[in-house]
């Protein structure tokens, strides 16, 4: 057991889905032929002016909504200066004083217990470019494509004390941000990332010990990784009776372990000043309220929606809601087909079965929820059997095609073909009188086997139910 | 067809009689810049080719009888406006070479009225000074007198119309850069409230306070450039959505019951007693025709240089900042980033322009900024305030344009802290918002002018106009000697 107790703080980056970009009209999207996607805005050149896209600012709204913070009725943008080839105007313009959220809390389950996280500030700030090095030439180049997207920064209270609270909590944001339509959340581009600040005191001190800055975390698998490293790391040096030297380090994954990259004494003075290029705006009840009911479904009321009127278990809710693409995919599949618990056991079942096992890529589907819909309801209505719905569905996953068409082609479908079921039976019960006598003696227990070798036999010719009587009945005589 | 000092209204009419092509009359000005501006040296770029291909442009609009006020007007350009595939230096080695792939909007709407674009004029570098002096590649002349400056930062347009190279120009005023060398000159420039001529593609010096504003024969000719550059740009956001009126419309009104303040501040023992004389003298012109004189104080003013500097600095040092030799511009050596930026910045600006940086970067650092940066701020305000009251009591403001006339070159080089007290007169105006002209009101007895400015509400450019106006029509200029 530890003698001493981890706090941490977080500031995360999440870039807005604009269309385009925080105060030009270029595309916002990820990636492109480097600088494919700038202009003379956000490229810095003299004379240009930046101009605020009024969606973003509705966007960070919505997440100060999502986040349960204030929203500043006066807000305004200042100047961030520092000098960085990735940098074109050398400042970003951020906010400072007068941010769009503040005062916020997220709600976090970590192992069943419910915990609150409380949101210090969310405030709407412009993205920075890349630099790519050449390591064999010995040049580094600048893509501006990134410049000027919109990004917000969250910034929570020091409310976590370990890893799992952490992931918990950054799983719960991306979740409603992929909900509210803010952020696409996808970490490895980068379009969500996150600085861990993280510092540790001997049980029972009320005092916080001296904070090291984590930066370059790219997963959440990094992130839980490099605080265990780095709380281990500080312990060690209060055990030796060494200090905790305030400053940044980056999170080497290969390595596992966390490295110094400039200390306090090197912190820059951003000299912070208001920007003059861009007015201050006032928001007005009207505008937050057209923005706050424009916010769709979240994660919570959707579970809520699929146990209550839906008649869903809690447990495969929770699994749906917990990926937006399978959950988007679920309500577009209960649109065509109004068995929600069906399709519910079949996407978790089946389809979220294959997904684990990576046989599906949700980013690329070669078939709707409305098609994956019609299986169910095949399946439902004993129009095919479950060996040959895994089937149609391995067909799907690989090349597409309505499930319609692929029963039809490959000749999957239920047929109620008496007298193929009457000779197969016949025949199975002929070639196993033991077993029917064990039947007939009362022994029920054998009713399974003679199921299971009819099923086999037909290979989903005929229906379950179709089966089950005629054996019945068989048996019976 | 002599061109001293011609006004756009009367080249309009030439144009349209067909008395001279757009063409000819650009050869005219090409003449006079040729014969004199190897001395005056108000151009850094002359751009004769692309102007008589404008030129020709516009006369086949003359000829299909589509005219706009401007069209086949020749103009000169201060060198901190872009222009698409034309260089804007802004007089500074950093950016000797660069070419904006974008015009201005002032540009933009310029070529929509068809005018042709004779050259880029020289400037203080970046704007930052009011002698012209500090310009890398021309150090302007005052046409009146060459051993002496002609004001700045705008004194390569201010020149060019003085000595008729140009029948106007546009500058960009921060804190006098327009009326203070449109005083020395002998000509009339207009600075218009912030927010009525669109800043975007006027590579920023101190973004709250620049403003673009046309350098004329006279203030009928400034209304006409008004008409054409003011209106709402939705590629800069601080510019206004007031309704833009025609800035002619009061021309020739008369100025009787005019209010007409003249606060005891501005009339000091610190203003030149030739330019108080002219400067009264034309007050007491403006009361004969029935203004009304009115006595008030602007006790802010002394405040006004500090609370100026401070804030023009802070902003031009995060807005020079993205001149570090990385995208464009001077590029000098290093090893590292750190290095080339240093060294590109160290050697690519020059000394007013470093000091004016650090100056900013100070005022703005952790521990200083409520000290200084804050406390100019709230001068501001205590200025903005002041101005009001003194329009509760009066239309206008008549104030000296500067404190001295032209003075000889570099006879102010050794003392920045002098020169920027020079701007006492004119500051104020940018720090309000407000719109300020200034005209020639006489000549001292060694026959340079003297500058008078009048000052307005905001968005009231046309009253400041219409006094202009109304003193001009009693005044008759003197242009320089031709050279």
């Amino acid at each position: 057991m530890s003698a001493y107790f981890p706090t941490i703080g977080l500031e995360t980056h999440a870039e807005l889905s604009t269309n385009s970009k925080v105060f030009c009209t270029c595309s916002a999207e990820f990636g492109g032929t480097p600088n494919s996607r700038c202009c003379p805005v956000c490229s810095g050149l003299p004379g240009t002016l930046p101009v605020l896209n009024r969606k973003a600012v509705e966007y960070i709204i919505k997440a100060g909504y999502v986040m349960n913070c204030d929203i500043s009725r006066f807000t305004k943008w200042d100047r961030k200066n520092y000098f960085y080839p990735d940098l074109p105007k050398a400042y970003q313009i951020s906010q400072m004083p007068r941010p769009v959220c503040l005062a916020g809390k997220v709600k976090i389950n970590v192992k069943g217990e419910e915990k609150e996280i409380r949101i210090n500030r969310i405030h709407l700030e412009e993205d920075a470019g890349k630099l790519v090095h050449d390591d064999v030439n010995r040049i580094s180049l600048a893509d501006y494509n990134r410049c000027g997207v919109p990004l917000i920064e969250i910034v929570t209270e020091p409310d976590f004390h370990s890893a799992d609270e952490v992931v918990a909590y950054l799983e719960k944001i991306m979740l409603l941000l992929q909900y509210a339509g803010i952020c696409d959340c996808k970490m490895e581009q980068g379009s969500i990332r996150c600085d861990v600040n993280i510092s540790i005191a001997p049980k029972g001190s009320n005092e916080l010990g001296t904070r090291t800055e984590l930066k370059n975390l790219n997963s959440l698998k990094a992130i839980a990784k490099a605080i265990e490293v780095e709380i281990e790391r500080q312990e060690e040096l209060l055990d030796n009776g060494e200090r905790v030297i305030q400053q940044t380090r980056r999170f080497n994954e290969a390595l596992g372990e966390t490295t110094a990259m400039r200390s306090k004494e090197d912190a820059h003075d951003y000299r912070y000043f208001p920007d003059p290029d861009i007015p201050p705006i006032i928001l007005t009840e009207e505008e937050l309220d057209e923005i706050r009911s424009s916010i769709p479904e979240l994660p919570e009321q959707r579970v809520a929606r699929y146990v209550e009127q839906c008649g869903i278990k809690k447990q495969d809710a929770d699994l749906i809601v917990s990926d937006k693409k399978i959950c988007d995919f679920y309500e577009e599949a209960i649109q065509a087909y109004d068995n929600p618990k069906a399709v519910a056991n079949y996407v978790t079942g089946e389809l979220l079965r294959r997904k684990n096992l990576g046989e599906v890529d949700m980013d690329d589907l070669k078939f709707s929820g409305r098609e994956f819909a019609q299986l169910v309801e095949f399946l439902q209505t004993d129009k095919i059997s479950q060996s040959n719905a895994k089937a149609i569905l391995g067909e799907m996953i690989a090349n597409g095609g309505t499930p319609k068409d692929i029963a039809d082609a490959q000749d999957l479908w239920i047929k109620e073909d008496s007298d193929l079921l009457a000779k197969t039976v016949d025949e199975i019960i002929a070639n196993n009188p033991k077993a029917a006598e064990q039947y007939r003696s009362g022994d029920q227990k054998v009713f399974g086997f003679f199921m299971g070798q009819a099923n086999k036999a037909l290979k989903g010719l005929a229906s379950p139910k179709a089966i089950q009587e005629y054996i019945k009945k068989k048996l019976s005589e | 067809m002599d061109i001293t000092r011609a006004k756009i209204r009367d080249l309009r009419k030439a144009l349209d009689s067909k008395q001279i092509s757009a063409a000819e009359l650009c050869g005219e000005y090409f003449k006079n810049i040729e014969a004199g501006d190897g001395k005056v040296q108000s151009f850094i770029t002359v751009t004769k080719e692309k102007a008589l291909e404008m030129a020709e442009n516009a006369q086949k609009r003359i000829d299909s009888g589509d005219v706009s006020p401007l069209t086949g007007i020749p103009l000169a350009i201060k060198d901190n406006i872009c222009t698409d595939g034309i260089k804007t230096t802004c007089a500074s080695k950093m950016l000797e070479n660069f070419i904006p792939p974008y015009n201005a909007t002032v540009i933009e709407k310029l070529n929509a009225e068809g005018y042709v674009l004779l050259g880029k004029t020289s400037m203080d570098e970046f704007a930052m000074g009011g002698s012209t002096q500090t310009s890398a590649f021309a150090k302007t002349k005052n046409p009146y007198d060459l051993e002496r400056v002609p004001g700045g930062s705008s004194g390569g347009s201010a020149a060019a119309v003085s000595a008729s190279f140009a029948p106007a120009a546009l500058g960009s005023d921060t804190g006098g850069s327009i009326r203070q060398p449109a005083s020395f000159c002998g000509v009339t420039g207009i600075k218009p409230t912030y927010g009525r001529v669109s800043r975007y593609g006027l590579v920023a010096f101190a973004s709250s306070l620049d403003q673009i504003g046309p350098i004329c024969s006279d203030a009928r000719d400034c209304a006409v450039m008004l008409n054409a550059i003011c209106a709402h740009d939705p590629h800069d956001a601080t510019s206004s959505r007031q309704p833009v009126p025609d800035f002619t419309e009061k021309l020739g009104q008369s100025v009787s019951g005019m209010k007409i303040a003249m606060p005891k501040e501005f009339y000091s023992d610190d203003i030149d007693d030739e330019v108080k004389t002219h400067v009264m003298n034309a007050a007491k012109t403006l009361e004969a025709q029935g203004a009304k004189l009115v006595e008030c104080s602007i006790p802010g003013l002394k405040y006004a240089i500090p609370a100026y500097y401070l804030i023009a600095c802070a902003e031009a040092a995060s807005n020079l900042s993205r001149f570090d030799g990385i995208k464009y511009g001077f590029r000098g050596e290093g090893r590292t980033f750190e290095e080339l930026i240093r060294d590109s910045r160290s050697k690519g600006f020059g000394e007013e322009v470093k000091r004016r940086i650090l100056l900013g970067n100070y005022a703005l650092s952790s521990g200083y900024y409520d000290a200084y940066y804050k406390k100019a701020l709230a001068l501001k305000q205590q200025i903005i305030k002041e101005y009001n009251a003194v329009f509760d009591l009066a239309d206008v403001i008549l104030t000296p344009t500067a404190p001295t006339p032209a003075y000889k070159i570099g006879a102010q080089d050794n003392d920045p802290v002098k020169m920027y007290l020079a701007d006492i007169c004119t500051v104020t105006v940018n720090i309000a918002s407000l719109p300020g002209i200034s005209t020639t009101c006489g000549y001292t007895a060694e026959g340079l002018p003297v500058g008078m400015s009048v000052i307005g509400r905001r968005f009231d450019e046309q009253t400041i106009l219409q006094c202009a106006d109304a003193f001009e029509q009693t005044f008759a200029p003197t242009a320089p000697a031709k050279l």
